[in-house]
């Protein structure tokens, strides 16, 4: 399923980045950075929700826009319950929807949101995200402390929120088409190789986005992953050759190896992962490239492993999925 | 399953060439390496025990046990322990400093959901199956002695 946009843009975003993300080559372009990973909190779960709604603050802030001129707030993350979402938004009191699709849920915020504007229901929304190494950590795999040892194909969950304010009011860049992803499963069950679990949904979108739109990959100056990490880029690589005879590597990147300096970060293994991940790259780098005219045409295919560690006990395969959207420079 | 974008063992394929290799032979120096360290300490330590506080080797040992227990959860409270694990993997997973570690570690982690819900249905995590499967096969292997050998 593939819409074009006439009147969508993206007038603001807002990222506050954790203290790995900040040695990383991408520091300079993020809001804020922290150090403590409690984020002056008691507890991983209230340290990412504080930052989650410091980061709405801030997006408000620097549109220099009040609460009660926002129609909608879309907001996802990992917790269970959607957590870290629910709680941030709580004192801003915006009509709110939580959504849920693992690390693809920046995207899949940016899909609804630009078709209510586009559908004329609503004339602006913010779409938020956040993500926390340790809650993640704690979540989904062993306490923090614990620091069980991991194989190469694992990822790093990136700490942080990021949020963007979409309006009907033209600005420079604008959201001009998206892409509703399928579930994907080709049976893959290694909840440290989520990249070899991603990859296919990441195919699946950009060549359904590519064929809807009848588009060469050459359209975009950049199309992006969200975190499918080192060995997840290169499968989608060989995927999109083998399956659809279509070479990406000249276009292509993965947000979570651009997050990182991960020749010398190397506690984050493949590559950086959750639903910030990707959110953090668009929301800074790129959305910067964009304003500036360096880039003209991105396509952000964000990736989400629908991963449950109970399912995985059952031995069933993690699902996955990508949805996709094209931001551009909007023209005069 | 849904319709596969993609013949399954073609997709296998492409993952396996992608696959990289881990550094086993590497690991498991570092392990042996450490791990026997952590062994030759402990022996070391029940040595002196024994001569200082001229005790049996048994109770000594015990005194041993103790000390790894209590420096392991130390360490692991003050934070730097996780990274020594993940260096030396299972050279201090394997002895006993691994069990505390990964109790303490359990502990500590849900110390906020308080003594009850946090701490007491929690530190048991990791270490859960060790205890359970431990007493249950010492419980099994101790039939078959007093069957066999009589006691």
């Amino acid at each position: 399923m593939t819409f074009q946009y006439k009147n969508v843009y993206l007038e603001n975003t807002a990222t506050i980045a954790g203290p790995y993300e900040a040695k990383g080559p991408l520091a300079k372009y993020f809001d804020v950075t922290f150090d403590d990973l409690y984020y002056g909190e008691k507890s991983w779960e209230q340290a990412e929700a504080k930052m989650l709604e410091d980061t709405l603050e801030l997006l408000l802030q620097k549109s220099k826009t009040k609460k009660e001129n926002i129609d909608v707030v879309i907001s996802g993350d990992l917790m269970n319950q959607i957590t870290s979402s629910c709680y941030s938004n709580l004192k801003n009191h915006i009509p709110f929807l939580g959504i849920y699709s693992a690390c693809a849920t920046s995207v899949e915020g940016l899909i609804i949101a630009s078709n209510f504007i586009d559908g004329k229901k609503v004339k602006n929304a913010i779409v938020a995200t956040s993500s926390h190494n340790m809650s993640s950590e704690k979540q989904f795999r062993n306490p923090t402390e614990y620091g069980a040892p991991k194989p190469k194909t694992a990822t790093f969950t990136s700490t942080g929120g990021a949020a963007f304010l979409l309006s009907n009011q033209k600005s420079s860049v604008r959201v001009e088409s998206a892409t509703i992803g399928k579930i994907n499963d080709l049976e893959q069950t290694d909840p440290l190789h989520m990249g070899s679990v991603m990859a296919p949904a990441a195919a699946d979108t950009i060549y359904t986005h590519l064929k809807d739109l009848n588009r060469d990959i050459s359209y975009y100056d950049l199309v992006v992953t969200g975190d499918l990490g080192l060995y997840g880029k290169e499968i989608l690589i060989d995927f999109m050759k083998e399956e659809y005879q279509l070479d990406i590597s000249k276009h292509y990147n993965d947000c979570g190896i651009m997050l990182y300096d991960l020749e010398q970060q190397k506690e984050c293994l493949a590559g950086g992962s959750g639903p910030v991940c990707s959110a953090l790259v668009n929301a800074s780098m790129l959305y910067d490239y964009l304003k500036s005219g360096k880039f003209k045409k991105i396509l952000w295919v964000a990736t989400g492993a629908l991963f449950s560690p109970q399912m995985v006990y059952q031995h069933q395969n993690i699902l996955s999925i990508a949805h996709a959207v094209s931001l551009e420079v909007a023209g005069e | 399953m849904g319709d596969e974008i993609m013949e399954k063992g073609k997709y296998e394929k492409i993952v396996a060439k992608h696959k990289p290799t881990e550094t086993r032979a590497q690991n498991a120096f570092i392990a042996f390496v450490t791990g026997g360290l952590i062994g030759a300490g402990a022996q070391l330590l029940t040595e002196l025990y024994m001569g200082w506080f001229d005790i049996p080797k048994a109770d000594a040992s015990t005194f041993m046990l103790v000390t790894l227990i209590f420096f392991a959860c130390l360490f692991t409270a003050m934070g730097f322990f996780d990274k020594w694990v993940t260096f030396c993997k299972c050279g201090l997973i394997i002895p006993i400093t691994g069990f505390a570690h990964s109790m303490m570690s359990s502990g500590l982690e849900y110390k906020k959901e308080g003594p009850i819900f946090g701490i007491g249905s929690n530190v048991f995590k990791l270490a859960g199956s060790v205890i359970l499967y431990g007493i249950v096969s010492a419980w099994f292997f101790g039939l078959l002695r007093l069957i066999i050998m009589g006691g």
